[in-house]
């Protein structure tokens, strides 16, 4: 037996140290051309049309977009929790440890979830079950994937809720949701996603529900969670600010599409796309006051009718002729920066055509 | 100094709670307890707190959509308890309100003719015609398309519809404008659309507003006077410059460090205000913030701090300031 998953284990370094070579250590989560569409009667919706990043263990990427730019469907796609049979995953590799999650059957991909990856939504009343107690619902990962003794399993439930700071954990146990406050709750759905030592979080919007100052305790316990046990965190967001709080990377996302990519200060201090440039000067700020607030005019196109060539351009203040007819290409500005704009595309461009 | 248009003084409002087979009242949520603020004319006094701290409730008793047990509400200092019908009538067309989610602040079944001629319609009994000229008026000064008055709601974007709540809430000449959260259910690009809008509104018509918001950013924008609330009291009244710049009240305090940064590289003092809101239905003794508050001393649970003027035109209720 020893010898036996001795040989796997050496089977399985050959495969990462190969992908390490090209980029440093494997990345945990890489996302490959991802598409996912609906199809719906009135026309095929793109929601997600050909996204890529990828996530390394114990970092955050920030995912921003308003409304309707994919940002939850990218997230419901790594998962493959997209809602059928309207949507479906037409193209791409969801690779994670190297493996590709969209070749898995059902069966499989079940291991996965709340096993390997994890996903806290937005709104914690509508995430638990208003008709089991809290305990219980802590308790159901655990349960599922087996993965603590049966005598055991109340006492890991309690360090978990302990962990996410419920006050008097052990007589709460036996509560139902409405019997907690709205950050309480969140933190016992926090408790229930990490509760199999997930390598990768996916955060749906989890502070949008709360108050300020609970959101920012929420996120201050997301952060310590995140340093102790070294997990991934995929962060969806339409709030700049907690961007600019928690995340090291960031991808702007507009219209199913990632239109920049960049190391967090990067970003804010050097916004290239246009539309992130926008999104960043609306950020109304706290300690000055400016006569008139900078805003993106216009309004998010219509994923199920986008314009051809980049879908920013109707309400972009610096559009070119081209930007109406082809979609930009993917331009690197320095090792961690890269932008989807013609503005930047140009030169670059050129001499990536030349050589070829 | 100019005149107070609204004016709310020593108001309360609190809400029974039913429990038990015969539903007796076993306790009072007291949602607003004891709370004074008046809008002068063409002001915006934001009203900041998180959920619970009754700052909706504070709005309900000024739109004449809730009473209140105690105390009195003034418009341009007449109590509203005190008009007649045909002076109420022109109160509620004085003074509007825009709420949060446009979706269902508009009727799904009118069209956004009507919708916004409604106001018209019921306050002023004016002919037809004169209401299609003024919702092509008002739609033209919200940056509408006056075409557009045909359509349905569900036509419209999300901030377009914050638009039509807006142009409803001037159709009728009204003096006032309580918005309820009127920027938080928009995206990102164009929330600035809107907070502009109502800036240049004000600008133009001589509005006075009564901004209730939890986001500390669109307040400051906003703005003139600033008023924090905390579990149905006012803690921190301020003008905004002053309350941003340096705030006194540990609550303002721990608000303000809470509020997100715009660049990673802004860092502030962190107050690590622990634990949640208590439960209004039995707020701490003394000073309601006490449980939560870092400075807290012996002297603030026996106490309760009442809201004390400690410089022109800032008051603050906290012990720290005496």
């Amino acid at each position: 037996m020893e010898s036996g998953t001795g040989t796997r284990a050496e089977r399985g370094t050959p495969n990462v140290a190969g992908a390490g070579e090209r980029t440093g250590p494997a990345p945990l989560l890489q996302v490959e051309n991802l598409k996912t569409h609906f199809f719906t009667r009135w026309g095929v919706v793109k929601a997600v049309d050909g996204v890529s990043f990828s996530l390394r263990e114990g970092e955050t990427l920030g995912l921003v977009g308003e409304s309707g730019s994919g940002k939850s469907v990218t997230c419901l796609s790594i998962l493959r929790l997209v809602p059928k049979p309207a949507g479906r995953i037409v193209g791409g590799q969801i690779l994670f440890e190297g493996r590709d999650l969209l070749s898995l059957g059902e069966r499989e991909m079940r291991k996965y979830r709340g096993r390997q990856i994890s996903m806290i939504l937005q709104d914690p009343l509508t995430t638990l079950n208003p008709v089991f107690t809290i305990g219980a619902q802590v308790r159901e990962p655990l349960r599922i994937h087996r993965l603590v003794e049966r005598d055991s399993v109340k006492q890991r439930v309690l360090e978990l809720l302990r962990l996410v700071r419920i006050p008097a954990a052990e007589s709460r146990l036996e509560n139902y949701p409405h019997q907690f406050s709205g950050g309480m709750r969140q933190r016992v759905v926090g408790a229930a996603a990490i509760a199999c030592q997930p390598k990768l979080l996916i955060a749906d919007e989890p502070t949008t529900s709360l108050d300020v100052t609970i959101q920012a305790q929420y996120l201050r316990l997301l952060k310590e969670i995140q340093r102790r046990s070294k997990l991934a965190l995929l962060f969806v967001t339409h709030d700049l600010g907690i961007v600019a709080k928690i995340c090291d990377r960031v991808a702007v996302m507009y219209a199913g599409r990632i239109v920049e990519e960049a190391a967090v200060r990067e970003l804010f201090s050097a916004p290239a796309h246009p539309y992130s440039q926008g999104l960043l000067h609306s950020l109304p700020k706290l300690h000055q006051r400016i006569a008139r607030l900078p805003s993106i005019e216009g309004t998010p196109p219509l994923l199920s009718n986008l314009p051809p060539g980049c879908p920013f351009a109707p309400r972009c203040p610096k559009v070119m002729s081209i930007c109406r007819e082809q979609y930009p290409p993917k331009t690197p500005l320095t090792t961690s920066h890269q932008v989807v704009c013609w503005a930047y595309a140009k030169e670059s461009h050129a001499t990536s055509l030349a050589p070829s | 100094m100019p005149q107070a248009l609204l004016q709310v003084k020593n108001v309360k409002k609190y809400f029974p709670v039913a429990r038990g087979l015969l539903f007796a009242t076993s306790g009072w949520v007291k949602a607003v307890d004891d709370v004074s603020l008046t809008v002068e004319e063409n002001e915006t006094l934001g009203l900041v707190g998180e959920s619970g701290c009754g700052k909706t409730t504070l709005a309900k008793l000024i739109l004449l959509l809730e009473d209140p047990m105690a105390g009195e509400v003034l418009f341009r200092g007449r109590n509203l308890q005190e008009l007649s019908r045909g002076e109420m009538r022109q109160y509620r067309s004085a003074v509007q309100a825009v709420f949060q989610d446009p979706h269902s602040a508009l009727n799904p079944r009118m069209r956004i003719g009507e919708i916004i001629g409604e106001p018209l319609a019921v306050n002023h009994r004016l002919p037809k015609k004169a209401i299609q000229e003024r919702v092509a008026e008002v739609m033209e000064q919200v940056g509408l398309d006056p075409a557009y008055a045909r359509l349905y709601p569900h036509e419209f974007s999300g901030g377009q519809r914050q638009r039509i709540a807006a142009a409803r809430a001037l159709a009728s000449n009204s003096k006032a404008i309580v918005l309820d959260e009127p920027a938080a259910s928009l995206d990102v690009s164009i929330r600035g659309q809107i907070i502009n809008l109502f800036k240049d509104l004000q600008e133009k018509l001589g509005l006075s507003y009564l901004l209730i918001t939890h986001d500390l950013a669109v307040s400051r924008h906003l703005s003139h006077r600033v008023a924090v609330m905390y579990l149905g009291k006012i803690v921190e009244l301020a003008a905004a410059d002053p309350l941003y710049a340096e705030p006194l009240h540990p609550y303002t305090k721990a608000l303000l460090s809470a509020a997100l940064p715009s660049h990673p590289d802004e860092t502030r003092e962190e107050i690590d205000i622990s634990g949640e809101v208590p439960s209004p239905l039995d707020p701490p003794s003394g000073c309601r913030f006490r449980t939560r508050c870092p400075f807290a001393i012996e002297r603030c649970a026996e106490v309760e701090p009442p809201l004390k003027e400690v410089a022109p035109g800032r008051e603050v209720a906290c012990h720290l300031y005496p």
